[in-house]
């Protein structure tokens, strides 16, 4: 087995798959609000992300079993999916929002719950500190104690930032 | 002793005995759920994440919700049915077709029903290993009920042994709740549960070990480490071993459904690895080879709450249709409908495989003695 398909297997992505495709560079730099990320690449039955997109970007699941497929034009970074994904698969990254920095809107069940201002770490695919980053906003846009939290950092780990901690 | 009388007789009121409950009495059914535990809704009750599914079986909703969703639907039933909370159905007298039930530690009732339902549901599975009978050993059954439904954290860090769905959720809500998790350490060369679960507690810093397991437990009178080891191919200890830095081991090694009640009802049972022991063989409607005993859930195969919920639908229906009741089993279609399309994937191929193996076409005909 080779080191990429067993940190594959242990939950780390490694390259891109069905379900887990990133967005094209173009369309992603000139998108007001950002694009989302999706990192869900196993069939499982599982679709809240398609049901609950508002745009229709998540394409519409023939089978329950279906990865996301996503249609880039009708997606406008609102991150309802990002809150509604029970696997806390759905990102959405905002390229547009500075000249260095993006802005990243992540899911969050942990606590503390960080405020508006806060300094947090900012953190990639296993755990590993990769910048700072400062809170910008904190939604709750289903009421139901899954947080999106927007956090600016910089730009060079949009494909790499996925997750934040919070003190400490 | 005390004698009680139902038409139905629900036992185990977790997500199929509660979905059985309200589907018979929806039909007119007089129903008992009897409950071993404080409170209704089995499993449910210590998910405090969100469930996968369909819209139909509330998915992206959290578990403890969907518990109280159901309980509502009971609540609407009226007298239609009732509920005994803290009795364990302790055997069947297939002789004189009576269940004997405990009430709290020491009170005993005879109940008589025209049919009952069996939903059970899972217990757990224990590997062994030296010292495994330390304080700081835990089913993650035990640690979720510490942790979501009395408030206490198990310790201060935890080992978690095993990556299928529960030891990696069971991780995940350790660490909401402030406990650090040194490692999940999993035998197979791949994690068992959803790879989605994995990555949210991968990017949070847990390592993931794979072909790994647990060899010693260390410490006095407590659980004060342990030592783990790699293993290879076939399963055997490379050698390669480290020791951990915790106070809490936690065994998510795997469920085995509960069926004691099924076999002193003398139903046809059958070893079924992919669902993950002894379980009854069912007809369609998920009634056994006892024509007066139907099943659902975990009960009859580790599976998952969506499921278990159209099961114990089904089962309700077609328990309240052998009574002569106003069933409209058209439905049963719809329920299939749902089963077929919640077991679809790759993670259903091995469900799908173990129910053919207890599947018999012919009861169906008794359906409607
Ligand atoms: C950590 C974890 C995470 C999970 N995550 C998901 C998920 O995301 N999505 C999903 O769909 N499923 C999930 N599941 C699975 C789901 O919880 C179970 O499949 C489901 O609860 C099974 O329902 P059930 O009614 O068959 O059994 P249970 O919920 O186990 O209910 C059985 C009930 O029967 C009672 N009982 C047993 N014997 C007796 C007796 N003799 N007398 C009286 N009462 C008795 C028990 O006390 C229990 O309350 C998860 C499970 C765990 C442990
Ligand atoms: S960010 Fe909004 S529009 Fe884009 S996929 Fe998610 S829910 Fe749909
Ligand atoms: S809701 Fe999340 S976990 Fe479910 S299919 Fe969509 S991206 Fe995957």
């Amino acid at each position: 087995m080779s080191e990429s398909e067993s940190l594959f297997n242990s939950g780390i992505l490694t390259d891109e798959r069905p379900g887990a495709i990133r967005p094209p560079c173009d369309k992603w730099k000139a998108k007001k609000s950002g694009l989302v990320i999706v990192e869900c690449p196993q069939r499982i039955p599982c679709n809240p992300c398609a049901t609950s997109c508002p745009t229709g970007a998540i394409l519409p699941f023939e089978d329950i079993n279906d990865t996301p497929v996503i249609d880039y034009e009708k997606c406008t970074g609102c991150a309802i999916c990002v809150a509604v994904c029970p696997g806390l698969a759905c990102f959405v990254v905002d390229l547009s929002f500075g000249k260095d920095k993006a802005l990243y809107k992540l899911p969050y069940e942990m606590l503390p719950l960080p405020s508006k201002g806060d300094s947090v770490t900012c953190l990639g695919r296993s755990g590993e500190a990769l910048a700072k980053g400062t809170v910008e906003a904190v939604i709750e846009p289903k009421r139901d104690k899954t947080y999106v939290i927007h956090v600016s950092a910089p730009k060079e780990f949009a494909n790499d930032i996925r997750a934040i901690k919070v003190g400490g | 002793m005390t004698d009680i009388s139902t038409d139905i007789l629900v036992v185990g009121g977790g997500a199929a005995g509660l979905s059985a409950a309200s589907e018979a009495a929806s039909c007119g059914a007089r129903v008992l759920v009897v409950e071993s535990d404080l409170q209704l809704g089995g499993q449910l009750v210590k998910q405090t994440h969100k469930f996968f599914g369909s819209k139909d079986e509330y998915a992206g909703t959290r578990g403890y919700k969907i518990a109280g969703i159901l309980l509502d639907e009971i609540e609407e039933c009226g007298r239609g049915v009732e509920v005994l909370t803290n009795a364990t159905v302790t055997g069947y007298y297939a002789e004189d077709k009576t269940f004997t039930v405990m009430r709290g530690e020491d009170s005993y009732s005879r109940i008589k029903a025209r049919r009952a339902i069996i939903a059970t549901g899972a217990s757990e599975r224990l590997i062994p290993f030296p010292n495994n009978d330390l304080p700081g050993v835990y089913g993650a059954g035990a640690v979720q009920t510490l942790m979501n439904v009395y408030g206490v954290t198990p310790g201060r860090r935890v080992l978690m042994v095993g990556a299928g769905n529960i030891g990696l959720i069971v991780s995940y809500q350790l660490m909401q709740a402030g406990v650090e998790v040194a490692a999940v350490v999993e035998a197979m060369p791949r994690i068992g549960g959803y790879w989605v679960h994995a990555a949210k507690i991968r990017r949070l810093g847990v390592p993931i070990l794979l072909k790994h397991s647990i060899k010693e437990a260390l410490g006095g009178r407590v659980v004060e480490g342990a030592v783990i080891t790699e293993l290879d191919d076939k399963f055997n200890p490379t050698g390669q071993e480290r020791s951990v830095d915790c106070d809490v081991i936690c065994l998510a090694v795997g469920l085995s459904p509960t069926t004691e009640i099924l076999s002193h009802a003398g139903c046809k049972m059958r070893y079924v690895p992919e669902l993950c022991g002894s379980v009854a063989e069912r007809d369609r409607t998920m009634r056994t080879s006892n024509p007066d005993f139907w099943s659902a859930g975990d009960a009859m195969g580790i599976e998952e709450a969506s499921a278990a919920m159209v099961e114990g639908r089904i089962a309700g229906l077609c328990a309240a249709n052998s009574l002569g009741l106003p069933a409209k089993m058209e439905k049963l279609d719809e329920y299939w409908a749902r089963l077929d399309h919640l077991r679809a994937g790759e993670v259903g191929e091995k469900i799908r495989s173990g129910i053919v193996k207890v599947s018999r076409g012919g009861w169906e005909a008794c359906c409607n003695e």
